[in-house]
């Protein structure tokens, strides 16, 4: 299983880096923080840690690390416009359920 | 559900803790708002996909405002209450403005700055500005999907007090947080990326709507200084339409143009402007209200020669920026370009011909501004916290500093150092066996501590009596970009610490730090006596304590009559201390350090005979353990 981007993630990751100039890709993971319970991460990598699973889409990273991966299991990261507003998306079918604004969730 | 940005690694921000800032240039003809999204710097579109924001205000009978491409259509019907370029008028009274006849406006004048009477009341430029960036603010928050923590505003390097303080006044009365006003130039500088680049002197040229800025950057180690700015407050884009405007007034025989044709005919100007840069020739047709036709046709050499005497107007601070730099044209490394009016090609050549090396253009010149003014913001609310990123932002007014014995200021950061900074300084205890230091900040310039400004005080506990002189403690001020300062000190041998966190421009108007300033120069030779005469005092303290600390661990080492002499020639230190004459202390301390000699002597010798006993007595307990 593991985690998927969609092809239009995938294509604004590789620019973000591309812009960025450095990092061997995206990390997703998860915290235990927020309002309920759990938060996600989101962040450029620039080295992968031993117990890091790496899975590729269109030539793009993604970097779990194995304690986030159960949370995270069949996941797909997508990039979405919403008005003015735009950016990633998780598309997460362990979430139970989340809080308003979606920052924070429970499995 | 939540759309998230990308992160730098280990600094995702908590839920709900996302700390949103933006970037606006602030602009005579056009503004615009950039925020870094996912690492990247981006100007935020409006809902048409428009990046731009014109900076025009209309006003209407009930009070209401139309901002920007809408009160721009307007301009030809309503001149009255539709105010272009108002920041010109910022922290400016009537007699500093330029072109005031050809201007449709009812200005009123006003104490400090020019008003203007429209349809809903008299309006004062920070109003209206603050008009402008609503609307922007407005747009990034729909854009950001959240309240944002603050901006960072630019202003040409030219803007004096009065128009920085009229931008930070119109910005609050929008509900913005300002973070930092950031010269125009510096924030083009660090869109460029110039930051990133090797180490060199950059100018940067700003032609903007309505000022041209050009600054002489040095960049050293991924810090902008900036050497020399020049300019001219009043040129820019708009000069250019007005010439064009004159010519075709000019050309055609025109009657004095009412309101509504004089600003029909300038849109047509600027149209014409914009299409010469990249077609051979423009046609400005107008009909007036009269019911005349205008129709001429306007080609590039035509509009060269009409631009020419403009462009070499630019030329001239350029001159002296670099003169006031103490540089020459080869020590410019690179040239920035920024501003609408620097894609006139008749523009690049010129600077291009002055610098002898093709200017920079490959970033939108309308954008570069507020991209590097997103960065900064983006830095400043702490979303990126790379040592090396920091930039040349803000300087202290005052210096930094700590209470040492004596009530001497000792001086951590000087004035005028640029924040953030981070400075430490190792001390140590004064007396045998203390284990507390009491430390106070304070602030100021003179040289003793009653004459600066008590910051904070806090204690360091916990330090293992050890001699006097032994302990290190290293203290650390540390100011950030907000000018938040806080201060630890840490003992170096066991690790106890202890901090404070104070803001130490508070309450400090402009006037009471240069007040402060005026105090120091005044009384800097008085300063220098008192702290040699209280240097005096402390060394002649510390060696009393230090000979009779010694006097009572080895009184077998003195016979009666030179402990005698000891004591009356301390009795007489004590009472040079108690008076204000440096030299007599001096002569004091020489006399004890005479009398003392001896005995010091004699007390070497003493721990030499014990070190030396010591390792007899271990190297035959090694031997008969072997």
């Amino acid at each position: 299983m593991g985690v998927t981007l969609s092809d239009k993630a995938a294509t604004h990751v590789a620019n973000f880096l591309a812009k960025r100039g450095k990092g061997i890709g995206l990390r997703l993971g998860v915290r235990t923080s927020g309002c309920s319970g759990m938060a996600y991460k989101l962040e450029f990598v620039d080295e992968v840690n031993p117990d890091d699973l790496v899975f590729e889409h269109n030539g793009v990273k993604v970097i779990v690390d194995a304690k986030s991966l159960p949370y995270l299991d069949g996941m797909e990261l997508d990039f979405a416009r919403e008005g003015l507003n735009e950016g990633f998306k998780f598309n997460n079918p362990n979430v139970k359920d989340q809080c308003g604004c979606g920052e924070s969730f429970n499995v | 559900m939540a759309l998230f940005q990308i992160a730098e690694p280990g600094e995702s921000a908590a839920p709900h803790e996302h700390k949103l800032a933006i970037g606006i240039d602030l602009g005579t003809t056009n503004s615009l708002v950039a925020t870094v999204r996912s690492g990247m710097a981006v100007c935020l579109n409006d809902e048409q996909g428009r990046p731009l924001l014109p900076s025009v205000v209309r006003y209407h009978a009930d009070n209401s405002t139309e901002v920007g491409y809408d009160a721009q259509t307007k301009q030809a019907i309503d001149p009255h209450n539709t105010i272009v370029s108002v920041k010109r008028f910022m922290g400016r009274g009537l007699k500093d403005i330029a072109h005031v006849e050809s201007m449709p406006y009812d200005f009123v004048e006003a104490p400090g700055m020019v008003k203007v009477k429209t349809i809903a009341g008299i309006k004062s430029p920070v109003e209206v500005s603050a008009e402008v960036l609503k609307s922007l603010k407005q747009r990034a928050e729909m854009a950001l999907g959240g309240d944002l923590v603050g901006a960072v505003i630019t202003v040409p390097a030219y803007f004096d007090d009065a128009q920085r303080q009229a931008t930070k006044d119109a910005a609050r009365l929008a509900g913005l947080n300002v973070l930092r006003l950031l010269n125009e130039p510096t924030a083009a500088a660090i869109a460029y990326g110039l930051d990133n680049a090797a180490e060199g002197v950059y100018a940067v040229y700003d032609l903007g709507g309505g000022t041209f800025d050009i600054s002489i950057l040095k960049l050293t180690k991924g810090v902008f200084e900036v050497m020399s700015t020049g300019g001219d407050s009043a040129l820019g884009g708009d000069d250019f339409d007005h010439r064009i405007f004159c010519w075709v007034i000019e050309q055609a025989k025109l009657q004095p143009l009412s309101p509504e044709d004089g600003r029909h005919l300038m849109m047509r100007c600027r149209e014409a402007k914009e299409y010469l840069t990249n077609n051979p020739e423009a046609q400005i047709t107008v009909r007036l209200t009269s019911g005349e036709m205008v129709d001429i046709k306007l080609d590039v050499p035509t509009f060269a020669a009409i631009a020419q005497t403009l462009i070499s107007k630019t030329l001239q601070p350029v001159k002296k920026a670099l003169r006031d730099a103490g540089l020459r044209v080869e020590d410019v490394k690179g040239v920035v370009m920024v501003g609408g009016s620097t894609r006139m090609p008749q523009v690049q050549k010129a600077v291009g011909d002055f610098f002898r090396q093709d200017p920079l253009t490959n970033l939108d010149p309308d954008k570069v501004v507020a991209l590097g003014a997103a960065t900064q913001a983006n830095l400043l609310v702490g979303n990126k916290t790379g040592k090396d990123d920091w930039l040349l932002l803000d300087v202290i007014p005052l210096s930094l500093g700590l209470e040492t014995m004596g009530g001497l200021t000792e001086k951590v950061i000087p004035r005028n150092s640029t924040i953030p900074t981070a400075r430490g300084q190792e001390f140590t205890t004064f007396k045998d066996g203390q284990t507390a230091m009491a430390i106070h900040v304070v602030q100021g310039e003179r040289e003793l501590v009653s004459d600066c400004r008590s910051l904070a005080r806090f204690e360091l506990r916990g330090i293992p009596p050890m001699v006097a002189g032994a302990a290190r403690i290293r203290v650390t001020f540390q100011v950030d970009a907000d000018g938040l300062l806080s201060v630890a000190a840490r003992e170096q041998t066991t690790g106890v610490e202890s901090s404070v966190t104070v803001k130490p421009s508070y309450g400090l108007t402009d006037d009471e730090i240069a007040g402060m300033l005026k105090d120091s120069m005044e009384h800097a030779k008085d300063d220098a006596i008192s702290r040699a005469l209280k240097e005096a005092q402390v060394e002649a303290q510390r060696m009393i304590e230090a000979t009779e600390a010694a006097m009572a661990e080895d009184p077998h080492l003195l016979n009666e009559a030179e402990t005698a002499k000891i004591v009356s020639t301390i009795t007489k230190l004590r009472e040079t201390i108690a008076g204000d004459n440096r030299r007599l202390i001096n002569i004091a301390m020489d006399d004890l350090g005479f009398e003392t000699q001896a005995f010091a002597h004699r007390r070497m010798d003493q721990s030499i005979k014990k070190v030396l006993s010591g390792r007899n007595v271990d190297d035959i307990k090694m031997g008969e353990d072997a």
